[in-house]
């Protein structure tokens, strides 16, 4: 069993100060890969080394990276490298603080990336909200071309490449690769059909690498130490180490280094503190909000790709998100459900629909005014959304609220029940309504429930707290 | 006037109100790229986006920068904003608002100066964050997603703001602070009423350096005793 690393290969030196200036940089042996790409091997040596080193991508698909940096076509056309730093996915806060603490890891990383698949022409597109993070990234990119690291003649070695720190502003779905491009085109962020796919034909109508802040911050540690030492951390099919972040209902949220393949046990309870004393895991996001839950019985798998894709799950960006038993199922699908259908950007149907009847439904949940069917049709509605979207933000809602309903199925049950009659008793009931509110539709109404399929609960433990959350919450209401 | 097909429309808003509209001083067809002669540019605002336009291949990709440039200088993407930027991209006023109406964080009404972002998401919601929100709303005055009534702030649920490790948290002005309890909420209000610059604002607890220290800041959070933290 490989052993957690908190210094690991990206984190290494993360507490130096002014780790993100230069001069610290390089005094920690920085743009060393670089120098070493450029001046001793050639583009092709330093693919076949990326490639061999079974770096997967670090934004949620896990494609080697190696092998989607050979598809570009040879030669003297324009082509193009996006970085992708629109890290929106909820639970996913890696991105930042690479590049918070150590932009240059990350600029060395592009320019390797970009000297490997020969591109002249360098974008990070970095989400709007990270304002400082931005700043950050642009200073250091000034201090790089001042060195010589980034522009024209890099090192002197006839090899030139620009770079330009791109900042969106707002919208969850340009982390999408297709829709990224777009919005880099100044368009609106609409996710483009595939094939073409960006490697033929991506920003421009040229040839596009698109790869995560992780995948690329890599580059410059594989340059330099090698395949080899690469695949020493890790499993087989998952070399390297994975930026972890965690968060929700645990005592000591953050991001860590781990080896992938540990179990993910240690990950939540060992590094992250589990959840507060006295409680318990009611289920976890591997991956981020829209990685289907896992629950307490699937702690012991090991955290890499293929154990999670095995488990139902994927691993996604490494965002594990953890809720405690104290937390009702019904609102985590409804905070889940409702990102997705503000962030829809509405071109294809099943999405725009679907997230948008999903939120309905639960609503009606909420209201008390669903019976025991709507589950079944909620279910209905995922699987029209899977697999029938342009891109994945539809699949990204459906998947987690079918695992969802898949696992607390009993509970969504009850909540329909215990709702229901709570709505029942504020509004009269349709039973006293009927017979004229004598004593005996009083004893009707309940009847009527039990006839309607749900199962009538007096001094239901929940009684409480429904009543409490009765009282209008906010945001609850942003979509009404 | 030539939007009063608008009039009415859903979403057609406020803005389109004459008086704005003749504030924009334009023969204000949007559809048409204004005359660069006809419209009165700011010189730092049109330096700003030429030299952006300059930095990309294809000069379009830079109607997000520019569109930010504009909303830094107006506070809004009001109507004269959009020609001012049209005139100088050689875009029409149109395709603007429809890249601006794309995205979440330009405004197309007239907003309160602050902006503060709270995130609502399902990380911060389990630790709180609509606690936070509320909190939010009482101190500024202002209605989640509105702007208060004395133009000071503007108080947004947002998606995920990547930030989970500091939950429950709020961007202002672009800056993150948390983890926020109520108390936070009060002092951060008052000290941008007092004009401290938005960069500065106390408690700033994110970014604390290394990881033990940033714990200690979550660990005093909850000790603080306001129920979100000590979940």
């Amino acid at each position: 069993m490989s052993t957690p690393t908190r210094e690991g290969i990206l984190f290494k030196h993360f507490d130096t100060p002014n780790r993100q200036r230069i001069d610290v940089y390089e005094q920690l042996g920085g743009y060393r890969a670089l120098g070493k790409a450029l001046t001793e091997m050639t583009a092709d040596q330093v693919l076949k080394e990326l490639e061999a080193s079974g770096l997967r991508g670090r934004g949620g698909a896990g494609f080697s990276m190696g092998k989607k940096a050979s598809f570009l076509r040879h030669g003297e056309i324009d082509k193009y490298l996006c970085c992708n730093a629109d890290e929106s996915e909820p639970g996913a806060f890696k991105d930042r603080e690479l590049i918070h603490r150590n932009p240059h890891q990350l600029i060395e990383g592009v320019m390797i990336a970009a000297y490997a698949a020969g591109i002249r022409h360098a974008f990070i597109y970095i989400r709007g909200e990270y304002v400082e993070q931005a700043e950050t990234l642009e200073t250091a990119v000034g201090e790089a071309s001042e060195k010589g690291y980034v522009g024209d003649d890099i090192l002197s070695s006839g090899f030139s490449c620009s770079l330009v720190v791109h900042r969106g502003a707002g919208a969850y779905i340009c982390g999408e690769e297709t829709a990224l491009l777009d919005s880099l085109e100044g368009k609106r962020g609409n996710p483009r059909l595939r094939p073409p796919f960006p490697a033929n034909q991506g920003l421009y109508q040229g040839p596009t690498l698109i790869n995560n802040v992780e995948t690329l911050s890599n580059a410059p540690h594989i340059v330099l130490h090698g395949a080899e030492w690469f695949r020493s951390f890790g499993t087989e099919k998952s070399p390297g180490t994975k930026v972890v972040s965690v968060s929700g209902n645990v005592q000591r949220p953050g991001n860590y280094e781990v080896e992938l393949g540990v179990p993910s046990r240690h990950i939540i309870f060992d590094l992250a503190g589990g959840p507060p004393p006295g409680r318990r895991i009611k289920c976890w996001f591997p991956g981020g909000s829209s990685s289907p839950v896992l629950t307490g019985e699937h702690l012991d798998l090991p955290y890499d790709f293929e154990h999670m894709a095995e488990a139902g799950s994927m691993l996604g960006s490494g965002s594990i998100i953890v809720v405690d038993d104290t937390v009702p199922i019904l609102s985590v699908a409804m905070w889940v459900a409702k990102f997705y259908h503000h962030e829809s950007c509405g071109k294809c149907v099943p999405c725009r629909e679907g997230t948008n009847w999903t939120v309905q439904l639960l609503k009606r949940i909420d209201r008390g005014e669903a019976t025991p069917m709507d589950v079944d049709l909620l279910m209905s509605v995922q699987d029209n959304i899977i697999g029938n979207c342009l891109c994945l933000l539809g699949d990204s809602m459906a998947m987690p609220i079918s695992a969802m309903v898949k696992h607390f199925r009993p509970e969504f049950e009850e909540e329909i029940a215990v709702r229901r009659q709570a709505a029942e008793r504020v509004f009269g009931g349709t039973g006293a309504a009927q017979a004229g509110g004598t004593g005996v539709a009083q004893e009707e109404g309940p009847d009527l429930v039990a006839a309607a399929g749900t199962v009538p609960v007096e001094g239901h433990p929940h009684e409480a707290r429904v009543e409490e959350e009765q009282a209008p919450r906010p945001g609850e209401d942003e979509f009404d | 006037m030539k939007l009063d097909h608008l009039r009415g429309v859903p979403g057609s808003r406020t803005r389109l109100e004459a008086q704005v509209w003749e504030g924009a001083r334009v023969g204000a067809d949007p559809a048409h790229v204004p005359e660069r002669a006809e419209i009165e540019v700011p010189p730092a605002l049109e330096e700003t986006i030429e030299r952006y336009m300059s930095m990309y291949p294809d000069f379009h990709s830079a109607v997000l920068p520019a569109l930010r440039a504009a909303q830094e200088l107006h506070g809004w993407l009001s109507p004269e904003a959009m020609f001012q930027l049209a005139a100088v991209m050689r875009v029409t006023p149109a395709y603007l608002e429809s890249i601006a109406s794309y995205y979440d964080m330009f405004e197309l009404e007239p907003v309160g100066k602050h902006a503060i972002y709270v995130c609502t998401n399902i990380s911060c919601s389990l630790c709180g964050a609509h606690d936070l929100a509320a909190a939010l709303s009482k101190e500024t005055g202002s209605p989640l997603n509105g702007s208060s009534p004395d133009g000071l702030f503007r108080l947004r649920s947002f998606e995920c703001l990547g930030a989970c490790d500091i939950a429950p948290m709020a961007s202002i002005d672009g800056h993150y602070r948390g983890p926020l309890s109520a108390q936070d909420a009060a002092t951060i209000a008052d000290q941008l009423r007092e004009g401290r610059p938005s960069r500065e604002l106390l408690p700033e607890k994110s970014y604390e350096g290394d990881y033990a220290r940033r714990l200690s800041a979550r660990e005093r959070a909850a000790k603080a005793g306001d129920g979100e933290d000590a979940r």
